[in-house]
């Protein structure tokens, strides 16, 4: 029964594909596929459709089907257009076979049904799991990166560190905080750490609190921990949510931190005398001669 | 009344999506940066109350209008355990996580209105209203 399905649809194929590809090009306009050539939209389509022949001709054949999955994730197609046009297949084939035949009783009819599904099926599962893979793909790659850049720690003068905090910290992150924060203080030998909010978008009591105890455990291992970049905003809803920042020194801008940093550590920065001086005083010497 | 938004809490991410769109709806309806970052911060606390203790809640905001003034209400219910005992929680310092125990006494100071209903095993909901100046 099966089989003779299978022949008539395979036998027609030029007929379910001009269907198909008549009804595939309604859903174009307006769509997410609005914005692709239409050359290209036709060559995809009739690529799409020999795959899912070629599919149903070999029982399932993976082969094609992958290699369509990979250049389609690649070009970056929706989704959709992937389940529209299989839903689509499914509907004009089912019509056209119960078309052809002269006889429709039920058992049939729900036997058309079973049949199409049974060849559609592994091909929606195929492509699905291969776009939700490349996904998955792509968030655990970006979570990665996402984590190299969430607690960086910058020596910038011996004994001083800084970093910079950009975006917003949750418990994942202040732990990487913490403890790249005290693996850093140990390594790199700093006396003063300068930790930089300007990025941080909102201060609340929990990000607040994990700030102290990282403070805190500077502390305790012979740093001092300089808050820098609190904004005005932030300074007036930190005051609001009562939260006591006195333990350690907080300063409104990088560079104010620093320049305490320095004081801290008995630095001072000073202007080289410029070269025309030097100039300047060399001709003086050669004079005096 | 205009139509209402809400946002799920289930995730922690979740409280960094209520807290953007309250920003935004606050922005939208003219409150100043330092409000927004208000409005922004009460929502985080919130939403990391919903996280925090009774796993997911959602968070909805309104923006609501009488004669004189405009402003935005937040509104935070979940179904979880419930406070056992609100004065208690509405207290400076206090804290069941060993947190910092300014998140509600906070929301109340960083709000222009503030109020909490809470029953032990029902859940928990919590109404807040911001002022445009």
């Amino acid at each position: 029964m099966d089989r003779n399905l299978k022949r008539i649809a395979l036998d027609n194929s030029d007929s379910i594909v001009k269907m198909w590809m008549s009804e595939i090009n309604t859903i174009k306009d307006g769509n997410y596929t609005a914005t692709i050539s239409d050359d290209l939209f036709e060559s995809t389509n009739r690529e799409f459709v020999n795959v899912i022949f070629t599919s149903i001709k070999d029982q399932g054949s993976s082969k094609a089907v992958e290699d369509f999955s990979e250049k389609i994730i690649n070009l970056g197609w929706p989704l959709s257009y992937i389940t529209d046009g299989l839903q689509i297949f499914r509907r004009v084939t089912i019509e056209y076979i119960l078309t052809k035949t002269e006889k429709v009783d039920s058992n049939y009819f729900s036997q058309v049904l079973e049949s199409v599904d049974l060849w559609v099926e592994p091909i929606i599962r195929k492509l699905v799991n291969e776009y939700s893979g490349s996904w998955e793909h792509i968030v655990s790659l970006q979570r990665v990166a996402l984590q190299e850049l969430s607690a960086p720690l910058i020596p910038v003068l011996e004994g001083i560190t800084i970093m910079p905090l950009i975006g917003t910290v949750d418990t994942d992150r202040a732990k990487l905080i913490m403890e790249n924060l005290l693996e850093g203080v140990m390594q790199h030998n700093s006396e003063v750490v300068l930790i930089d909010i300007t990025g941080v978008p909102v201060v609340d009591t929990m990000v607040a609190h994990h700030i102290i105890q990282a403070a805190e455990a500077v502390r305790l291992i012979g740093a001092t921990c300089i808050l820098v970049g609190i904004r005005p905003e932030i300074a007036q809803t930190i005051v609001n949510l009562g939260i006591d920042l006195g333990k350690f020194p907080t300063k409104s801008s990088l560079k104010k931190g620093f320049t305490t940093a320095l004081e801290l550590m008995n630095k001072k920065i000073i202007d080289l005398e410029s070269k025309e001086e030097n100039i300047s005083k060399m001709l003086d010497s050669i004079k005096g001669e | 009344m205009t139509t209402q938004s809400c946002v799920m809490i289930q995730k922690e991410w979740d409280i960094v999506a209520a807290r953007q769109l309250g920003r935004e709806i606050a922005k939208k309806i003219g409150v100043g940066t330092v409000d927004q970052a208000r409005i922004a911060t009460a929502v985080s606390e919130i939403a990391r109350n919903i996280y925090l203790y009774a796993g997911k809640g959602k968070v909805c905001f309104d923006v609501i209008e009488t004669i004189d003034q405009k402003g935005i209400l937040i509104t935070a219910e979940d179904s979880g355990p419930g406070i056992d005992d609100l004065s208690m929680a509405m207290e400076d310092g206090f804290s069941t996580s060993g947190g910092l125990g300014a998140g509600l006494p906070g929301v109340k100071r960083l709000m222009d209105e503030f109020d909490i209903k809470s029953e032990v095993g029902q859940g928990t909901q919590i109404k807040v209203i911001k002022w445009v100046r």
